[in-house]
C-alpha cells in the first residue's frame, strides 16, 4: 500500500505550541469573534439581513429551510442551527424565527454555552418591529464582543476540519497528503480533527474502514458508507458520470470515483478515526480524528463541520474551489501550478513545488501548519477577504 | 533531472503528468513516490498536466492500479505510453 514514509526525510520545523484565540464561557476557544444573526427559517432571512445591515460587526446567516421539516431531517436542522450558534468562533447570537416555539428551542440550547443569546419572533410584531427590537440587542452584543481580546491558548484548542474540492490528480499527489502530513504532526498534540465526504470515499471504503481505531468505529463507518451508497444507487438514473467525478475533476485528469476517493483519503495521513459522527454532531470522545457522515458538496460539508464545533478548516483544491464559510475560516491550499497562476487570490498556501520535487511533503506540511496558525491568530483567509460566506444547510428529504 | 511523471506506488500501471504537458514521442522521466525509484517511458499522445499515462499495455477488462489500489476497469485497450482517461477507463462502482 502507498505510504508517505519515503517523503518524510529532512528536518522538521519546531511546531508552535500556542496560538491567539478567544476564550469562551464554556472553555472552548474561538479563532474568530463573530456576532451572528441566525434566522430559524427561510422567511426570517429578510429580517435577519436587515438587522445585520443596521448593526456593524454582525453577520446574518440566511438559508433556505426550516419550515415543515420532520423526523431526522428536522433533527438535523435543529442540530445545525444550534451547533452554529454554539461554535466558539461565535461570541454572541441573535436568533430570529417566524414563531416563538422553534426560536426558543434554539435559543435555550445555545444559552447552555453561557454566551449571550436572545431570540425574537416575527408573528404579532411584523418585520419592522422585530428588526427594531433585534437591532437594539444586536448593537449591545456587537459592542460587548468588540472588547474581547485574543489570549494565548494551547494548539490543542484547535478543532480542525478538512474537506477537499474541485480536486484533480494534483490533490491526491500533493495537496491532500500535505493535509495528511499536518494531521500526523498535530494529532499527538491533542487537537480535534474531522474528515467527511461519505460518497467520495467510494472505492476506498474498505481501506478507510481499516483506519477505525476500534472495531466499533470501523463497523460504524462501513454502515454509514453503505447506507449512503444505497441511497445514491436508489436515486441514480445513470452511472453518475456527469456528477462524480465532476466536470472539473475530469478536466483535471481524475477518471473515476475510485481514483478520486483514494486521493481524498490521503488527507488523513496515517491517523486512525476514533468515532463516526452524524452530520453536525459534536464529538464527545475527546481529542483525535473523527469521521463525519456528510455530503461531498463543499459548502454543505463545511457548514456541518462548523456546526459540530470545528473552529478552523483546511481545504485542499486542485482546479480551484473558492468556497468559504461565515463562521469557520477556510484555509485553502493547492499543488496545481496553473491554479496558483490563474486564481492565486483564492490560495492561502501554495504547495505546487511538491510536483517539481523542490519541496518535500514534510516541508509542505510545515508550511500549512504556519499558514493555519496565522489564520487562527486572526489573519484573514483569502475566502474571508473575498467575502465568501457560504452557509448551506443539508436537507435529507422533502418536507411534509 | 526534472520529473515529468509521478507514480504513486510501485504496483501502479499508470503515472500522472506533472509538467504543463508532454508531447508525442517524448522520453519522459518518471519518479515513483513510494520507493523513490526512477524509470523512463516514451509517450504516444500529447498529455496535459494532471492527466494519466499508461506505464504498460492494457487490455479491455484489466484493472487500473493507482495508489497501489483498484481505481477502475479498462473499457478500450490502451498501449504503453497512451493517455488514460474517461475514453478508455470506467468506474467499477455505480
Amino acid at each position: 500500500m502507498f505510504t508517505m514514509l519515503k517523503l518524510r526525510s529532512g528536518k522538521n520545523m519546531e511546531i508552535p505550541k500556542n496560538f491567539l484565540g478567544y476564550k469562551r464561557e464554556n472553555g472552548r476557544v474561538g479563532t474568530r469573534n463573530h456576532v451572528i444573526i441566525l434566522p430559524v427559517d427561510d422567511i426570517s432571512n429578510a429580517c435577519a439581513e436587515a438587522v445585520a445591515n443596521n448593526i456593524k460587526g454582525t453577520i446574518a446567516l440566511p438559508h433556505s429551510y426550516g419550515r415543515l421539516q420532520f423526523g431526522a431531517d428536522l433533527d438535523l436542522h435543529f442540530r445545525t442551527m444550534i451547533g452554529t450558534g454554539k461554535n466558539p468562533n461565535v461570541a454572541a447570537v441573535i436568533v430570529i424565527g417566524i414563531e416563538p416555539k422553534w426560536t426558543k428551542r434554539i435559543v435555550d440550547e445555545i444559552a447552555k454555552t453561557g454566551k449571550p443569546v436572545e431570540g425574537f419572533h416575527i408573528e404579532r410584531t411584523g418585520d419592522i418591529g422585530t428588526i427594531m427590537n433585534a437591532s437594539k440587542k444586536a448593537q449591545e452584543f456587537a459592542m460587548w464582543a468588540s472588547e474581547k481580546q485574543r489570549e494565548e491558548c494551547p494548539l490543542s484548542d484547535l478543532w480542525i476540519s478538512v474537506k477537499c474540492g474541485e480536486s484533480d490528480t494534483t490533490s491526491g499527489l500533493a495537496a491532500n497528503p500535505t493535509v495528511g502530513n499536518l494531521m500526523d504532526k498535530l494529532e499527538p498534540l491533542g487537537v480535534h480533527l474531522c474528515f467527511g465526504e461519505t460518497s467520495e470515499l467510494t472505492g476506498a471504503e474498505k481501506v478507510c474502514a481499516m483506519r477505525g481505531a476500534t472495531p466499533e468505529a470501523s463497523k460504524k463507518f462501513m454502515k454509514t458508507w453503505s447506507d449512503y451508497n444505497d441511497f445514491i444507487l436508489k436515486e441514480a438514473t445513470d452511472d453518475l458520470s456527469d456528477s462524480q467525478p465532476t466536470a472539473g475533476n475530469i478536466a483535471g485528469g481524475l477518471t473515476t470515483i475510485e481514483e478520486k476517493a483514494f486521493g481524498n483519503f490521503q488527507k488523513i495521513g496515517n491517523c486512525k478515526f476514533i468515532d463516526v459522527l452524524e452530520p453536525a454532531e459534536e464529538p464527545t470522545k475527546g481529542k483525535g480524528l473523527y469521521f463525519m457522515d456528510t455530503s461531498s458538496a463543499a459548502a454543505e460539508c463545511i457548514t456541518l463541520q462548523a456546526a459540530a464545533g470545528f473552529n478552523i478548516h483546511l481545504f485542499p483544491t486542485g482546479q480551484g474551489n473558492i468556497v468559504g464559510n461565515p463562521i469557520e475560516p477556510v484555509v485553502k491550499l493547492t499543488a496545481n501550478p496553473l491554479t496558483v497562476k490563474g486564481m492565486g487570490e483564492h490560495i492561502d498556501c501554495d504547495v505546487s513545488k511538491i510536483l517539481s520535487r523542490e519541496m518535500t511533503m514534510s516541508q509542505a506540511g510545515d508550511e500549512l501548519i504556519k499558514s493555519m496558525i496565522r489564520v487562527a491568530n486572526g489573519r484573514l483567509t483569502c475566502a474571508e477577504a473575498l467575502g465568501h460566506k457560504e452557509f448551506v444547510m443539508t436537507k435529507l428529504y422533502r418536507s411534509a | 533531472m526534472a520529473t515529468d511523471i509521478i507514480i504513486h506506488d510501485e504496483k501502479d500501471n499508470v503515472g500522472v503528468v506533472v509538467i504543463d504537458k508532454i508531447v508525442p514521442q517524448q522520453e519522459c522521466s518518471c519518479w515513483i513516490m513510494e520507493n523513490d525509484k526512477t524509470t523512463k517511458i516514451q509517450s504516444i499522445n500529447e498529455i496535459q498536466l494532471g492527466h494519466k499515462i499508461a506505464m504498460v499495455d492494457l487490455n479491455e477488462g484489466d484493472t487500473i492500479l493507482k495508489y497501489g489500489h483498484d481505481i477502475g476497469k479498462v473499457v478500450k485497450s490502451i498501449k504503453k505510453g497512451e493517455h488514460v482517461h474517461v475514453h478508455n477507463v470506467k468506474t467499477k462502482k455505480w
